[in-house]
């Protein structure tokens, strides 16, 4: 089973459009989304939720309002300021600056400071139209620590091993953190989607940073290559100096716009210069790891 | 000797898990008398952060005395080191396939993290 | 007054925004740069960095002559930050959430504490002096944006115009980035991606119950499901940026959004002043 994972570093490059179309173009693969803070690949594949699966982290502070003395005692030891006093006179913990350290819990002379598990989002199986597809979605105000991530991957492998698929697509998440690095630890491909821009060439080139540090073989993509030509040539440039290929260049094209809108993939939608790049970049791509 | 390896699966033939700390679980087999037990790595990590840390706290704690995995990060290479738990660089195969190299005295023993760890 | 510039979504132009508000103002302003993963402001406003102060966090040192190993350090630590098999305990101090409680349990007060650095924040001017710009950097491979997020935030005052750079998406750091802020600008972008993060943002926001509108970019080039949902939630639109290859060919070089679209100068100008006023809802 071969996986392969879409990054980009920065938002915004068209890395889930791309990843879209790579889903209509593959054959028996199933998909991913990692991108668990902000996913959006389900706008274009409409998965059908078969099951539901709560994702718990860590613990979080509640206080028992009833057995409460307010002494004020945890509202000292907190270092993170998560505990305020309410209109009543308790000590109330506010969930979204609870660390969930359990300093409070230790401290509290009366024991009322439960510590229960914290739910943290909740992770999808589902059936879209292109096959199986695993996806996430994170709580408000999570830590976004790549573990969510890390469950997100594992069931999808543990998907393709049951279903006898021998691909799976990762739509990884925008930047260079913890998640990112939890998308792509042990793949065997990444994909680098960019753009022509100062900040996109920068992200690029600590995304290959990373896949050089994890010894991970990976190509580039410079989407909307011709709002920047010149930008386009040093970012293939610094492509290969990163140790990376340049997979093929796709030129600006309103139509991933409209395709969206329609709820489609760009190669569902229209055909055009932008699908037939696509299309060949799929094909390299397939070379490359099959 | 205990020895464990990461692995996804349930079985000796299970293949051996790229990932250290992230590994659903740990096939800890025992060379007495050749059985193995199953140590969960997936549900405890209750910690968003740290899984280095906690997936080597989970060998030590099944009393293992080899580990095989592909890499190990910096805080799991000094969790198994302070556990004296001996690490060894798997090969690709089955669990079943890396214990018997280790046996036969193929495998490399680390004395430094290989990867380093970020989340 | 305090602006913080959000958005759910990544590349939707938030910085741009964030960038052209602190360009627009006519008086003094501070740009502070919360994105601490990818700080990229500066490569629009360019300030001279005059003074780069360390973030230091506060992470527990083990005197072993005091500890006694028992281990009970390690028990309570939630973030796997020390270990301990029977043996003075292994300080992991980029785990850390420096919270005490190691310190609370120890029977023999073996432990104390350390700074350890985790990003930094610079200081500079742009625009002759008129703008201040204020960078937080998380340090790479550093996993804690928080603490720096903080320090940028406590380098901020009342009285002068302030615009606050988040970082995207609804996790801890942009709560983080948001909080004691006067007001929110969310942005996004006329499309179904931007819409279904946008929704993401508004509920965020509303938990903090800080007043907010919306910046839509790229406003004629999508579809009107933004709009529907605005008018349908009585959210404010503040301002529609219109879709022009100039702007993304300005910003491909490092151009700001006036660069592009004079026009929007005034639009951005108005925007304190409306904000001043308070938005009819």
């Amino acid at each position: 089973m071969k996986e392969i994972v879409i990054i980009s570093g920065k938002g915004g490059t068209g890395k889930t459009s791309i990843t879209g179309c790579f889903a209509a173009l593959a054959e028996n693969a199933v998909l991913a989304d990692c991108d668990v803070d902000a996913a959006d690949l389900h706008m274009l594949l409409a998965p059908q939720v078969m099951e539901t699966t709560d994702f718990i982290s860590g613990h979080q502070a509640v206080i028992r309002e009833d057995d409460c003395t307010a002494c004020g005692i945890c509202m000292e030891k907190c270092k993170f300021n998560a505990i305020n006093l309410t209109e009543e006179g308790k000590c109330r913990v506010d969930p979204y600056s609870c660390e969930g350290c359990m300093v409070c819990v230790q401290v509290c002379p009366v024991n009322a400071i439960d510590f229960p598990d914290s739910l943290c989002g909740e992770w999808y199986f589902s059936h879209t139209r292109f096959g199986p597809m695993v996806h996430a979605k994170l709580g408000i105000g999570q830590e976004n620590s790549g573990k969510l991530v890390s469950t997100v991957r594992r069931e999808a492998a543990a998907k393709a091993k049951e279903l006898e698929k021998d691909l799976v697509i990762v739509d990884g998440p925008p930047g260079i953190g913890c998640p990112v690095i939890a998308s792509i630890t042990g793949a065997s491909l990444l994909v680098v989607v960019t753009e022509p821009t100062i900040s996109g060439k920068h992200d690029m080139k600590r995304v290959l940073e990373l896949a050089k540090h994890f010894s991970i073989p990976a190509l580039v993509i410079v989407n909307k290559w011709d709002i920047n030509p010149e930008m386009t040539q040093e970012i293939e440039k610094d492509t290969v100096a990163g140790g990376a290929h340049p997979v093929g260049r796709i030129p600006y094209d309103r139509s991933f716009t409209v395709a969206q809108i329609n709820g489609r993939t760009l190669v569902e939608e229209k055909t055009g210069q932008a699908v037939e790049n696509i299309t060949t970049i799929w094909e390299k791509i397939w070379q490359t790891i099959k | 000797m205990k020895i464990a390896v990461p692995s996804p699966g349930r079985t000796l033939e299970s293949s051996i898990d790229g990932r250290f700390g992230r590994a659903a679980g740990f096939i800890v087999y025992n060379t007495e008398d050749g059985s193995f037990t199953l140590a969960d790595n997936g549900q405890n990590m209750n910690a968003g952060q740290g899984a280095g840390v906690q997936a080597a706290q989970n060998i030590a704690a099944t009393g293992a005395d080899v580990v095989i995995a592909p890499s190990f990060g910096p805080k799991a290479f000094q969790v198994l080191k302070a556990a004296g738990v001996k690490m060894v660089f798997s090969i690709v195969g089955t669990v079943k396939e890396n214990i018997e190299s280790f046996i036969a005295g193929k495998l490399k023993e680390t004395d430094n993290a290989n990867v380093e760890g970020h989340w | 007054m305090r602006i913080a510039v959000a958005s759910g979504k990544g590349g939707t132009g938030k910085t741009t925004v964030a960038v052209a508000l602190t360009l627009a103002s006519q008086e003094p302003a501070v740009y502070a740069d919360c994105d601490v993963e990818e700080p990229n402001g500066s490569i629009f406003l360019r300030p001279e960095v005059d003074r780069v102060e360390k973030v230091l966090v506060e992470v527990p040192e083990i005197d072993e002559s005091k500890c006694n190993a028992c281990g009970d350090c390690a028990r309570f630590c939630q973030f796997n930050a020390l270990v301990s098999f029977n043996t003075p305990p292994l300080v992991f101090s980029d785990l850390c959430h420096s919270c005490g409680g190691c310190e609370l349990v120890c029977p023999t007060g073996a432990i104390s504490w350390k700074k350890v650095p985790v990003g930094e924040i610079s200081f500079g001017t742009s625009n002759g002096g008129r703008i201040s710009v204020i960078q937080g950097k998380l340090d790479v491979g550093g996993s804690l944006a928080p603490p720096v997020i903080r320090q940028v935030k406590a380098q901020l005052t009342d009285d002068v115009f302030t615009v606050v750079d988040s970082p995207p998406g609804t996790s801890c750091p942009v709560i983080e980035s948001l909080g004691e802020a006067d007001y929110v600008l969310l942005v996004t972008e006329a499309t179904p991606f931007g819409l279904h993060d946008l929704k993401l943002a508004v509920e965020t926001v509303r938990e903090l119950g800080t007043p907010f509108s919306v910046v839509i970019n790229r406003f004629d080039e999508g579809d009107s499901g933004v709009e529907d949902y605005c008018a349908s939630e009585k959210i404010h639109i503040m301002v529609r940026i219109p879709h022009r290859r100039e702007m993304a060919e300005a910003y491909s070089r490092g151009g700001n959004l006036f660069d592009a679209i004079p026009e929007m100068l005034d639009v951005f100008r108005n925007i304190p002043v409306t904000i001043e006023k308070g938005v009819e809802v």
